[in-house]
């Protein structure tokens, strides 16, 4: 666990010295400040609409953190040759993923804190009421969320042959899920054998990331998601986590270390 | 004596891609043993499988026939390589860390406790001469300071073994006077090196005993002293006949 949580410390010191981290964290403040600030004709659901473009900057945001921070680490420790002295330590492989994947969900779960305190803050000055455990589980999901997406990004930078097709290659299939996954049943009752158990497989394949948004509870004040349902989408999340990392592990253990 | 160092039989077979493809041998047939407190020239020509050796025993690259031991510890086990230091070839770092940073990670690695680990850091910094520019990220060093940073974090568990990889390569003579300095400092306190190296002189200096190894194969191993009263001629004039060095006639 020790060597876990250092390697974790590493990537998260990593997010918080680059600069497109703090890019997008005042890119997405900016359009937030500006967002939360507008009040066309003292009506209401203009700042609704307003709020649910911020939390798709937030999503999208959490989105590029995830995937950019994840997408170069393991290349980046094999082509700076990193990987040799950390692996001439007692230190084997399966650490190195797992290091990795707490380090760039943690990174990913502290920038999406500081997102949604700044969205709170400001919404809050807007409407005057702060659904704080409505926050708690939109940013709690989404950060869920991206464990899943983190793990699928440190599959792929073994996979794949370089970071930026990486990146694409995940940003397609992420988004792909997120407008497409929750439809593909319905697709497939539409198609002719033998499309149509290939599709339903690939419904009941994929990790279905649009169950984790949560965001137009937020924006018109739905209330909040059952906490049984939190916890059963946690523990989704956690089993796709790990059959990924189990994944990862099992190509990286046959990767020559230089690349 | 302890057998800190042991290969048996080992093997090493790359398999090529591209247009070189079939196997081939990196390492054959190796039987190494090097004892505790010796100062071991690990020397050959480029690809003779210096550092395939090397990555085999630090676990990188798993042998095709034979075993590799550290302190009587299968190389394969994680934990043996608890008290082994390595220096690479070619090193980087994390560069966006501090030196101080960096040997902080380490010995957060090895378990080492806070308390010790800020006394080691300072020691090691100090034996580098790296005081002056700990707060510094890794990425404004030059290159001799890099492997100096290097140096450290190969220290930093206080090893009992230390594998170096060609230590002094693209380093000035200063730099690579005190890379020697720090290696015959290491022997006096009962150490154990093993390192690759084409500096003869430098080996002949410092090693107790060298092994050379040519086209994957041990060619002669013994010690220095030994090697050089038994052939006549010098270290370097040794390996030139081994690996079958003919002056050209001019």
């Amino acid at each position: 666990m020790n060597t876990v949580l250092a390697l974790a410390g590493v990537v998260f010191k990593e997010l918080y010295r680059r600069k497109d981290f703090y890019v997008l964290l005042v890119l997405t403040a900016v359009v937030t400040l500006l967002a939360g600030s507008v009040n066309l004709f003292n009506e209401g659901g203009v700042v609704r609409y307003l709020k649910d473009i911020c939390l798709l900057l937030i999503w999208a945001s959490g989105l590029v953190i995830a995937i950019t921070t994840t997408a170069r680490q393991i290349p980046a420790e094999r082509e700076n040759r990193t990987i040799f002295p950390l692996l001439a330590k007692p230190v084997t492989r399966a650490d190195v993923i797992v290091g990795k994947f707490f380090g760039c969900w943690l990174a990913c779960g502290a920038a999406l804190l500081v997102f949604y305190l700044f969205f709170g803050a400001v919404s809050a000055a807007r409407e005057h009421h702060w659904p704080v455990l409505a926050y708690f589980q939109a940013c709690w999901l989404q950060w869920v969320m991206l464990g899943i997406v983190v793990a699928m990004v440190l599959f792929g930078s073994l996979v794949f042959a370089a970071p930026s097709s990486n990146s694409t290659i995940i940003f397609v299939v992420v988004i792909g899920i997120l407008l497409l996954g929750r439809h593909l049943n319905q697709v497939a009752l539409q198609q002719p054998e033998p499309l149509r158990t290939i599709v339903y497989t690939l419904y009941f394949l994929i990790p279905h990331l649009e169950w984790y948004d949560v965001r137009d509870l937020i924006a018109f004040d739905q209330g909040l998601v059952p906490w049984i349902d939190c916890a059963l989408a946690t523990l989704y999340a956690a089993v796709y986590c790990a059959l990924l990392l189990f994944a990862t592990w099992l190509v990286f253990r046959r990767k020559p270390l230089n690349t | 004596m302890e057998t800190i160092v042991e290969t048996k039989n080992l093997s090493v077979e790359y398999r090529g891609t591209g247009p070189a493809k079939g196997r081939r041998v990196a390492v054959q047939n190796l039987n190494l043993k090097i004892s505790a407190g010796q100062v071991f020239g690990f020397l050959g020509p480029n690809g003779a499988g210096k550092t395939t050796t090397m990555n085999v025993l630090l676990g990188f690259v798993n042998p095709t026939d034979g075993e590799a031991f550290l302190f009587g510890v299968n190389v394969r086990e994680p934990i043996a390589r608890q008290r082994i230091g390595y220096l690479p070839e070619l090193t980087y770092y994390y560069k966006f860390l501090t030196a101080e940073e960096l040997l902080r990670f380490y010995a957060r690695i090895f378990g080492i406790p806070r308390r010790q680990a800020d006394q080691r850091i300072d020691q090691l910094l100090k034996l580098v001469e790296l005081e002056s520019a700990r707060s510094r990220p890794i990425k404004t060093y030059s290159k001799g300071m890099q492997q100096r940073v290097g140096l450290a974090q190969a220290l930093i568990n206080d090893p009992d073994l230390l594998i170096l990889d060609e230590p002094t390569s693209g380093l000035d003579p200063l730099g690579r006077m005190k890379v020697r300095e720090i290696i015959q400092r290491l022997k006096n306190e009962g150490k154990t090196v093993f390192f690759s190296s084409h500096e003869l002189g430098e080996v002949e200096t410092v090693c107790d005993r060298v092994a050379i190894i040519s086209q994957g194969q041990l060619k002669v191993e013994g010690r220095v002293a030994d090697l050089v009263e038994q052939h006549h001629a010098n270290l370097e004039q040794i390996f030139l006949n081994i690996v079958g060095y003919t002056p050209q006639a001019a």
